[in-house]
Order: C-alpha cells, then sequence, then structure tokens
C-alpha cells in the first residue's frame, strides 16, 4: 500500500446539515409541472394546434371575404377553390368562413360549458365534503340519480323543453346534469385529502384551516379540475355535435360544427369535401384536447415526479 | 462446505431520466448450502436490489447488470447468462423468493390452494389431485390450521401472518436449495414477526435450504443469520459472523445500526440512538467513503478516497480508513451500549 | 350478498320512480297545445273528443296517476298523439328488436374486440403495437360517430359496393351500423384495458409468480388478464348508454327501422307521448344494466364477494 501522509488521518467536523440537504436542484411544483409538460412532445403539439385553431376561430370568418351566411346561387355546392379555399355549401356560401364561424360557436360552448361545470362542480363537491356526513349522503344520493340517466337523454328531453335553440338554454342543457361527474371527483379528492396524514398532521399542529384550504386543498383540487376541463370540453363540443345531428342543437343562420357536418352528411355521398372540413376541426379538436389532457394529468400527478 | 451461490463483484445500474443510478456498486459474497446470510442496511442501500438481481426479477430495463457481474449458483451455472427458459426452472425450484408485503404479493383472484399447486405442476409435474395432497401437506407444515379448508380461501380472508405463511409454503414447495427473504416481517405484527422468524428457521434446517435473509432491523437476525453483511450505499461495509458483527464489529456505520436496535436490557432509559443525515445519491459520483458524510470519526482521507477491505478473520472484513494504522483509535467499548461489547 | 342485491334493485327502483315523474312533469310543463300539429283545423267538437282520448281535459296530477297505474299494471305507456291508435308500448317492443340485436352485436364486437387490443398493447407498451392501437382507440374516442358512419358508407358501399348502403334484414345489412357503433367501445374498452393491465402487471404478485418461476404465457393468462379483466365489467354499464345514444344517429345513416331512429322522429314530431315512453324506457334500460353488472363484478369478484358476506 502506498503511504498516505499522517496529516489526512485528522479527524475532520462533519456538518449533518450538509448531507441533509437534497443534492439535486429543487425546483417548484408548478415550475415542475411545466417542465414536464413540456416533454411531453405529443401535448406540445396538442397545444400548439389548439391554439391555432382558437385563433382561426377567432380571424378566421373575416379572411376569405365572404360573408358565412352569405347566400350565392350562382354557385352552389363547389369544389375547393381559389375563391372558396374550403368549397361552398348546398346554397352557395363559404365553407372556409362558415367552419371558423362555426368552430367560434363550438368553442364557446365549449369552454363555457366545461367552466360552468368546473365551478358548479366543484362547489357542490365541496359542500358535500365539508360538511359530511347526512349531508354529504344526501348530495351524493342525488348525483347518483342524475349519473345514471344516460347524460345525452337528459340533453334532448331539456332540448325539447325549452325548445328555444339560442346558445343560452342550449348550454343550460349540455351543463345540467354535465357537473355531476366533476363533483363527484372533486369531493373524492377532498375527502382523500382530508384523511391523508401530511393534512392531519398540519391540523395537529394548529395550522388554521383557511391555511390548510389554501395551502393544501386547493392546489390538490386544482390538478383534478385542469385536467377535468381539459376533458370536459372536447366533451361539450361533442354533444352539441350530436345536438345538431338530431335536430336539437344551433339553428340557423347561425351553425356550429356540429350543424355544419350534420348538413354536409346528407349530400357526403355527393359532395364528401362538404363534410370533411368540419369533420376535420371536430375531431383535431377533440384529439388535442384530449392528448393535452393525457399530458396534463401526467404531468400534475405529483406521485409521477422524478 | 459447499458453496450454492457466490456472486462476483455484482454492479447494478437504473437508467432514469436523471440519469444512472449506480445501485449497487461491487458487491461479492459467498453463500454455503443450508446456510443463512443476512444483508442488512437501510432502505436504498441496495440490498434488496441485490436480492432480486439473483432470481433476475429485477425490470431489465430500467436496471442493467453490469458486465463482469457474476453470479454463480451451484457452482457451475451464472445466473447473468441463464437462459429464459433455464431462468424460468430455476426461478422455484432452485431458488425462490418471498416479499415484503404478503398484503400484496398473493394474487387476490386466485385460492391460495392454486397458487401452491401452481408451482408444484409447474416444477415437479403434479397432477391436480396430487399437487391438492401435496400442498395441504405443505400448509400444515407452516403451522396453518384447517389446511383442507383454507386451500380453498382466497388471501384477503386470511390474517397478514397467516399470508406470509402461505408465501413460504409457496416459496419452499418445491425444496428450493436457496431462499430469499426480503423484509418478511416488516409489514406483520411484532408478535407475529417472532412466530415467522421461527418458522423459518425450523424450515431451514428441515429442509436443509439456505436462506438470504434482507432486512433493516439487525434485532431481527440476531437469533437466526449465520453470516451477515452490512451493505450502505450499494457496498457491502462490513461482513462477518454472528458472533463479530454483534460483538467485534468495528464499521462506524455497523455500530449506528446496533445502537438503533431497542433493548429490553439496557438499565438506563437513554434515547434510542437515531443516525443522523441521508445516504448519498447515488446519481452522483462518489468520492471517498460513501458513508463520511455521516461519520462521527470522518477524516480527511475518508472524503478523498475510498478505504479498502481490511480483513480481520478469515470471516471477519471491513472496509474503513479507522483501521489504517495511523488513524486514530476509537474504543468500541464507549462507542456501543451495553452487552455488545464483550 | 342477498342484502346487497335486496338495497341496490330497491335504489334503482327509487332511481326509475324519479326519472319518470320528471320526465312525466316537465314534458306536461311545456307551453302549448300538445295537439297543435293535427288539431290546428279540426272543429272544436272533435278537438274536444281528442283531448278527453287522451285525459289531456284533466288536472296534469290525475293525469300521471293514471299513467302510473296504467304503466305499473298492463305496462303500458298510452298511445301515440301523432298517430292515434298506436300503442306506445307496442311500438317501442317491436322497433327494439331491431335495435336490440345490433346494440347486441355492437357491444359484443366492442368488448372482445377492445379486450384484445388493450392487452397487446399493454404488453407492447411503447412499441409500435401499442402506438398504432392507441392512435386507434384515440380516433374511436374523439372522432363523431356520425362522420365514421360515413367514412365506412361511402368506402364499401359507395366507393368498392361490397355492402349495401341502407336498409334491414338480412345479416349483411348489420355489417356496417354494428362496426360503426362499436368504434366507440373498442376504443374505450381498449384504452380502460391497457391500463389495467398496465396496473396489475406492477403489482407484487406478479413478481411472485414470476419467481415461482410461472411462464410469460400463464403469467399473462392466469395472473394478469384475470385480475386485469374484472374490473372491466363496471364500465359495461355506462357503455351501454353510449351505444344506445350512438344507435340513434346510426340508424338514421343506415335507414334502419330500430328505436333510435323512431325516438329521432318522436322527436321531431314532438309526439309527447313517444317520448315519454321512450325516454322511460331507455332510462329504464339504463338502470337495469348499470345493476346487472355491479352484481355480476361483486358475484365475480373474490374480494367483493366477500365482503359483503361478512357484512
Amino acid at each position: 500500500m502506498e503511504t498516505i501522509s499522517k496529516e489526512k488521518f485528522r479527524r475532520i467536523q462533519i456538518d449533518y446539515k450538509e448531507s441533509e440537504k437534497i443534492a439535486r436542484p429543487q425546483i417548484g411544483y408548478w415550475q415542475d409541472v411545466w417542465r414536464r409538460l413540456k416533454s411531453n412532445k405529443v401535448a406540445i403539439l396538442s397545444l400548439i394546434i389548439l391554439v391555432i385553431i382558437v385563433f382561426m376561430t377567432i380571424i378566421g370568418p373575416y379572411l376569405s371575404g365572404y360573408d358565412f351566411k352569405e347566400i350565392d346561387s350562382a354557385k352552389i355546392n363547389q369544389r375547393p377553390s381559389k375563391e372558396n379555399w374550403f368549397g361552398t355549401d348546398e346554397l352557395g356560401r363559404d365553407i372556409f368562413a362558415r367552419v371558423w364561424k362555426a368552430g367560434r360557436v363550438s368553442m364557446v360552448i365549449g369552454i363555457t360549458g366545461a367552466l360552468i361545470s368546473a365551478v358548479v362542480g366543484t362547489m357542490y363537491g365541496g359542500f358535500s365534503a365539508y360538511f359530511g356526513g347526512r349531508v354529504d349522503t344526501i348530495m351524493m344520493r342525488i348525483v347518483e340519480i342524475l349519473i345514471s340517466v344516460p347524460y345525452l337523454l337528459v340533453v334532448i328531453l331539456i332540448s325539447i323543453i325549452t325548445d328555444s335553440r339560442s346558445l343560452g338554454t342550449m348550454m343550460i342543457s349540455l351543463t345540467l346534469t354535465g357537473w355531476c361527474g366533476t363533483a363527484r371527483m372533486v369531493r373524492g379528492q377532498m375527502l382523500q385529502l382530508k384523511s391523508q396524514e401530511y393534512i392531519l398532521a398540519a391540523e395537529a399542529l394548529g395550522v388554521k384551516p383557511l391555511k390548510i384550504i389554501m395551502k393544501h386543498l386547493i392546489p390538490n383540487v386544482l390538478n383534478v379540475l385542469i385536467v377535468s376541463i381539459s376533458f370536459d370540453i372536447p366533451g361539450y363540443i361533442f354533444s352539441e355535435t350530436f345536438l345538431s345531428y338530431i335536430g336539437l342543437g344551433i339553428q340557423p343562420p347561425n351553425t356550429s360544427w356540429g350543424a355544419l357536418a350534420s348538413a354536409a352528411q346528407r349530400n357526403f355521398i355527393f359532395y364528401p369535401y362538404q363534410l370533411f372540413f368540419p369533420a376535420l376541426m371536430i375531431a383535431l379538436t377533440m384529439l388535442t384536447f384530449t392528448l393535452l389532457g393525457d399530458g396534463l394529468r401526467d404531468a400534475l400527478d405529483p406521485r409521477l415526479r422524478e | 462446505m459447499d458453496k450454492i451461490l457466490e456472486v462476483k463483484d455484482l454492479n447494478i445500474s437504473f437508467h432514469t431520466y436523471a440519469g444512472e443510478v449506480k445501485a449497487v456498486r461491487g458487491v461479492s459474497f459467498d453463500l454455503n448450502k443450508g446456510e443463512s446470510l443476512a444483508l442488512v442496511g437501510e432502505s436504498g442501500c441496495g440490498k434488496t436490489v441485490t436480492a432480486k438481481s439473483i432470481v433476475r426479477l429485477l425490470k431489465e430495463p430500467p436496471a442493467e447488470i453490469k458486465e463482469g457481474s457474476k453470479i454463480i449458483f451451484n457452482g457451475k451455472e451464472d445466473v447473468v447468462k441463464m437462459s429464459k427458459k433455464r431462468l424460468r426452472s430455476f426461478r422455484g425450484e432452485d431458488v425462490s423468493m418471498i416479499f415484503q408485503d404478503p398484503m400484496t404479493s398473493l394474487n387476490p383472484t386466485m385460492t391460495i390452494g392454486q397458487q401452491i399447486m401452481e408451482a408444484l405442476m409447474i416444477h415437479k409435474g403434479m397432477q391436480k389431485n396430487e399437487a391438492k395432497k401435496e400442498t395441504i401437506k405443505l400448509l400444515e407444515t407452516v403451522n396453518i390450521p384447517n389446511a383442507e379448508e383454507r386451500i380453498n380461501h382466497y388471501p384477503h380472508q386470511l390474517s397478514g401472518g397467516m399470508r406470509q405463511r402461505v408465501m413460504i409454503a409457496m416459496a419452499l414447495s418445491c425444496n428450493p436449495k436457496i431462499l430469499i427473504a426480503d423484509e418478511p416481517t416488516t409489514a406483520l405484527d411484532v408478535t407475529i414477526q417472532a412466530q415467522i422468524m421461527d418458522l423459518l428457521g425450523e424450515l431451514k434446517n428441515k429442509f436443509n435450504t439456505a436462506i438470504i435473509l434482507i432486512t433493516h432491523d439487525l434485532g431481527v437476525v440476531a437469533n437466526f443469520a449465520d453470516k451477515i453483511q452490512v451493505m450502505y450505499a450499494g457496498e457491502i461495509v462490513e461482513r462477518g459472523n454472528r458472533e463479530e458483527i454483534f460483538y467485534k464489529s468495528m464499521h462506524p456505520y455497523t455500530w449506528a445500526l446496533l445502537n438503533s436496535v431497542p433493548r429490553l436490557d439496557t438499565e438506563n432509559k437513554e434515547q434510542l440512538y437515531a443516525l443522523r443525515g441521508t445516504p448519498p445519491d447515488l446519481i452522483l459520483p462518489l468520492k471517498g467513503c460513501a458513508f463520511s458524510s455521516r461519520c462521527e470519526y470522518a477524516m480527511e482521507i475518508c472524503l478523498e478516497r475510498k478505504p479498502v477491505e481490511t480483513r480481520l478473520s478469515n470471516t471477519h472484513s471491513l472496509s474503513c480508513w479507522l483501521q489504517h494504522p495511523d488513524a486514530p483509535k476509537v474504543n468500541r467499548a464507549e462507542v456501543l451500549r451495553g452487552e455488545m461489547n464483550e | 350478498m342477498t342484502r346487497y342485491i335486496i338495497k341496490r334493485v330497491g335504489y334503482m327502483l327509487l332511481t326509475l320512480f324519479i326519472i319518470i315523474t320528471i320526465t312525466f312533469f316537465l314534458m306536461h310543463s311545456i307551453p302549448g297545445d300538445p295537439l297543435a300539429h293535427m288539431a290546428k283545423n279540426l272543429p272544436e267538437q272533435i278537438k274536444e273528443n281528442y283531448y278527453k282520448k287522451y285525459g289531456l281535459d284533466q288536472p296534469v296530477m290525475v293525469q300521471y296517476v293514471k299513467f302510473l297505474k296504467n304503466l305499473i299494471t298492463e305496462g303500458d305507456l298510452g298511445q301515440s298523439l301523432r298517430y292515434p291508435g298506436r300503442s306506445v308500448t307496442d311500438t317501442i317492443l317491436e322497433h327494439s328488436k331491431v335495435s336490440g340485436r345490433l346494440g347486441a352485436q355492437a357491444i359484443i364486437i366492442g368488448i372482445t374486440i377492445g379486450i384484445i387490443l388493450g392487452v397487446v398493447a399493454a404488453l407492447f407498451r411503447n412499441k409500435w403495437p401499442d402506438y398504432l392501437i392507441m392512435f386507434i382507440a384515440i380516433l374511436g374516442v374523439t372522432v363523431p360517430i356520425f362522420i365514421i358512419a360515413s367514412i365506412l358508407q361511402y368506402s364499401f358501399s359507395v366507393k368498392f359496393k361490397i355492402l349495401p348502403t341502407t336498409g334491414w334484414g338480412k345479416v349483411k345489412h348489420t355489417i356496417l351500423p354494428t362496426i360503426a357503433l362499436s368504434f366507440g367501445s373498442i376504443a374505450t374498452y381498449a384504452r380502460y384495458m391497457r391500463s389495467n393491465v398496465l396496473e396489475v402487471i406492477n403489482q407484487d404478485y406478479i413478481l411472485t409468480a414470476q419467481a415461482k418461476g410461472v411462464s410469460p404465457f400463464n403469467i399473462v393468462i392466469k395472473h394478469i388478464l384475470r385480475n386485469a379483466i374484472l374490473p372491466v365489467i363496471t364500465i359495461i354499464g355506462p357503455e351501454i348508454a353510449g351505444i344506445f345514444t350512438g344507435s340513434f344517429v346510426i340508424e338514421r345513416i343506415f335507414g334502419i327501422p330500430g328505436l333510435g331512429s323512431y325516438y329521432i322522429t318522436s322527436i321531431n314530431d314532438r309526439d309527447y307521448t313517444m317520448i315519454i315512453g321512450t325516454t322511460v324506457f331507455y332510462a329504464a334500460l339504463f338502470v337495469v344494466a348499470q345493476l346487472i353488472t355491479d352484481i355480476l363484478y361483486g358475484i365475480v369478484d373474490p374480494r367483493i364477494r366477500v365482503s359483503e358476506k361478512d357484512e
């Protein structure tokens, strides 16, 4: 063995704090979420496509130079061309302008629907979990009954009753029971958190309830909410499409993707391009929201943190 | 004595997003027929990884058994190089394993009888009836009452201790040469713990099975292991037979482990010893002794160079700079409480 | 278990009662004359006769009690407003035979193919079969059913002329609608099954089976599949709802005389008695299906089976 100088065998003081420090760099929660989302290429691509679609629904209707309800009997059912980029429909209306105008309606339905069910669902689920006991049992029994009726049956029924086909009444019929899923999820999450040891520990340490709610409950519920919103938006767009298809949706002259697709479906065999564009937009929006939702769920779940 | 297992320079890494984690670093040891060996260390020290690699149960990837690692079974076969087919007969027939949590390690949708019979039918080619009889016998061997009725029960109908007995029965069903028990008592009540350890000891003698016991608790191995190896940060830092580890150990980490075992016989009601600090992050390159950041006796050299192994007897050796002639002497008796001093 | 079933049946009846009541009163709260479409040009006397015939001259409460009584004692849901003399119950039963066959085919195909694809995807995790299957699955969940149906119809009936565009009666008529209808189910089951299998694969008991020396094939068949398939039963209920809302659309596109297309016709006709009857029928079907899947799950999963017994 080679010789080692005696100096080296001097005792040294160990700084325990040093070794208890975690050697890897620490990053904040939301920073970490963003980092993980960023590394998910599919989710980021979806996000980019979504931003483009949303942007186009805002400016798209003005780009082609045609108004979406402008009827031109001289050019009915024309294929996509230089003048009409997506072609024209059976009344000679410009499909490009119509697709983006319709997209605006569909997006508004999707986003408001998801926000309404998020707010109502969180409040309902939160109250139920907060009060617990009998109140909780009754509130949840009501939700169970509402959920046990097929969603689209309720929507159809309410649409028949309200009979007016405005955006407002349609939102009512779509969201009337649509919030139930969110309510259940929020309640589940809250109850699970309430019994979690770190919450109990915080309570035992005398942390104020408000602080517990702000610091522990809200961020954790926010997780499930963000994910549920990103899945609810395409859900509502989908339901609106269905309603329009069976003739209970948005009425002319206004239009939505569902209404466009439904009208085009009748002439599909002769003019497939008329269905192609609205169908593509519906599918693309649904797909990108779903993929983004998947990505968000993975990014937000702290258990997967590495 | 015949060596049933020789592990030579075992290196295992996990490839994670953050980088390569060197979980096991240059571990070597032998196991003789019918012998019991304990691998002791805190969680994350690589003891479970070592154990799983012997049966090749690590998920590869992300795990990787590094080039040059050898796990020789029965003097001739290298487990690292075994074919998939041979591995299947090797597992269960030659080596079997039981796990920490008997709640989750039994299939919830199969009766315990079916699960034990499965092993018998695979390895011993038994027919159903024969396997059933053998299963009842096995359950009786591990002291499960009403074995004939119990074989039709599902795991959740049994208590934790019972389930662990079932796991043991299953593991021993084909008379394996080696049984690996990964923290077999950690998830159980203290009273049940002793019963399970007694049962293991009894069966070891009865079947002449070598046992590798993995635990974080030196108290568990006190009456059980012939040989003890203390692991820290993926390395074996001290090894010896039971007497040597309990009464002659020289590594500060072993001392820390000994001091953290609760004892009934100490007069003074002093606080239980708790080792401060956390083990090093195995992603980072390690310089010097892995334990140096937590060691009360650390010297400058400990931070700079890895200690070499010092042999104290045929069976007892350790890796620590305190063994160097120039190092200041530490009085073992002062460090350790109670009767662990001679 | 018996107690559990009785409790569940009780809840189901309560739910059904609430659904029937709400549907009835909602439909009767619609402003305007339910007979408007036919009574417009009729003399006052005949109009009144119609009102009497349907009991519309009586207070809503009385109508409701009568409706309930007829439903419970005779299974009678009244008569169509649009087509006087046509029994709602008979119409539903007649049309539901067609829809039932289509739905059953779609569910069986959806479950079988969905489960197989999900298992394959999980076993080839992050390899091309997984990516391909998950791509198809995500299309199935995100593309509206009438678009899928249109594409199928266009390619197999119009372009290649292999299968008929519309109609009902022969097996070949059911092929395209069944595929279109099951597409969503296939997608849902494949996604669900994949995540189940991945979860089961990471369980300790799979490690135990490996340590026992069980072959990979037997690990998949005996240990993974059984544990992964059991929870699938619980999503059969919601899937049935999806299948029959899907049938509203599919039956129209393929010109199938099923209950779904009849329901949509009734809605467009504002045939209120038909709408109430069909809604109640669908709701009952769905609630019963849910109950059956719950009980079935209790029977096949030993964990639930026993804990209920101990209760």
